[in-house]
């Protein structure tokens, strides 16, 4: 029981209360790029979420069987993550070029974003390294099973709100809005806003 | 008409015209993030220039060897690569180490660096790609220093560097909310609608100039 909480905790920080978008502001490049439309942002999400499972698996496992014996994880690791990230998106890109033509014509330019998608490498390397764990509460022993469940809630939390703020962004395309606050800035007083709204979440469970 | 190419023209375009994260809109992750500290700015600000002016300038040497196909997994090594040498250098400084966290080896993601790589060295001759690193390195400096001046000024109300205060405004009760996540996203919001109301004037001042 005790276990089995802690590791709803830990996915439940990871996608909500320290939000990748919005608290912690990693991966904010393709988080404007792509919430212009609903449709993008869902494949979007889709992508990122197999990405970053992939990734952080791949790298977890680097790092524990290979980096970490030879005693050359601490000035190797950034890039061999950022190799296996690479070469996995280029492993999607070939994948959904394949399967999914319509899905391929609508993500085709943001895939080799996901490569820069600061996210993937963030969760790859707080994985394994302390990162966000020391700053809430949540005992972490770095091994398979919780590096999992992290990036798991990290992926789902860039999804919530990519996907939300997407469906909000088709609105705001309406929205009589004066005129030096067309665009790009009211699109990050509304990102203010959602902030704001996630900061609400750490105040449950004293996290 | 092909405008001439002088090194200064490539080195100050990075602070108005090509502005990174003003106008091209890369690179904002780390500027939203960092941006609650002066101290912190100073720091990054210099990593992402030495990695910037760095990497260009490697690029630019090699770039007649590398095939076309497998260009951006070396643009990425190499940036890496520099990007290692900041992580063990700002090590030696715990503090620094400890508040910038996972944002070191983030820098190899900056899409600024890789943008500048791909779209500019790779096809530069290395006094420009020099003179281009320096300049975007330069401008997203400046704007994240501005950025954070305004926000710990106003959100704490005093600027503390390297455990002196330098600024002390003598104000108790100021608006926390800008040094909190909200107001990253606000002050950039209000700076891009600066920049949004400069450009239309302009604009309108040059078909009232031209009728």
């Amino acid at each position: 029981m005790n276990e089995a909480w802690r590791y709803f905790l830990l996915f439940f920080g990871a996608s909500l209360v320290a939000n990748i978008l919005l608290i912690r502001f990693i991966a904010l490049c393709p988080f404007f790029g792509v919430s212009t439309r609903l449709e993008t942002s869902l494949g979007m999400s889709i992508s990122v979420i197999f990405v970053m499972t992939m990734a952080t698996s791949v790298s977890w496992i680097a790092w524990n069987w290979v980096l970490k014996p030879l005693g050359v994880g601490e000035f190797l690791y950034i890039p061999s993550f950022i190799l296996i990230i690479a070469s996995l998106v280029q492993f999607v890109e070939m994948v959904i070029k394949k399967t999914s033509p319509p899905l391929y014509r609508a993500m085709g330019i943001y895939l080799p974003l996901i490569t820069t998608n600061c996210a993937v490498l963030a969760a790859a390397t707080e994985s394994v390294k302390p990162g966000f764990f020391t700053k809430l509460n949540i005992t972490y022993n770095y091994g398979f099973p919780e590096a999992l469940v992290y990036t798991i809630g990290i992926a789902v939390g860039f999804s919530l709100v990519l996907i939300l703020f997407a469906a909000m962004r088709e609105r705001l395309e309406l929205a009589p809005v004066p005129k030096f606050f067309r665009g790009v800035p009211i699109a990050f007083i509304t990102a203010a806003l959602f902030s704001l709204a996630f900061m609400g979440f750490a105040g449950m469970f004293n996290l | 008409m092909e405008k001439e190419r002088t090194l200064w023209g490539e080195f100050s375009k990075g602070f108005i015209t090509t502005n990174p994260l003003l106008v091209l809109m890369v690179g904002l992750c780390s500027a939203l993030a960092i941006s609650t500290r002066v101290e912190n700015c100073i720091f990054m600000g210099l990593s992402v220039i030495f990695v910037l002016t760095c990497s260009n300038v490697i690029i630019s040497l090699i770039r007649n060897f590398i095939p076309d196909q497998v260009r951006i997994p070396i643009f990425i090594v190499v940036i890496a690569s520099f990007v290692t040498i900041v992580d063990l250098t700002l090590k030696t400084i715990p503090a620094v180490y400890e508040r910038l966290g996972v944002w070191i080896p983030l820098i190899v993601v900056n899409c600024i660096i890789l943008a500048r790589a791909e779209g500019y060295a790779s096809g530069a001759k290395v006094s420009h790609a020099l003179m281009d690193g320096l300049g975007i390195g330069l401008g997203y400096t400046v704007v994240i220093l501005t950025m954070a001046v305004f926000r710990e000024l106003f959100g704490t109300g005093k600027i503390v560097l390297f455990d002196t205060t330098v600024i002390d405004l003598h104000i108790k009760s100021m608006p926390v909310i800008l040094i909190m996540f909200p107001g990253a996203f606000i002050t950039f919001a209000l700076f891009s609608a600066l920049l949004q109301w400069y450009q239309l004037r302009k604009k309108k001042k040059l078909e009232e100039g031209s009728p």
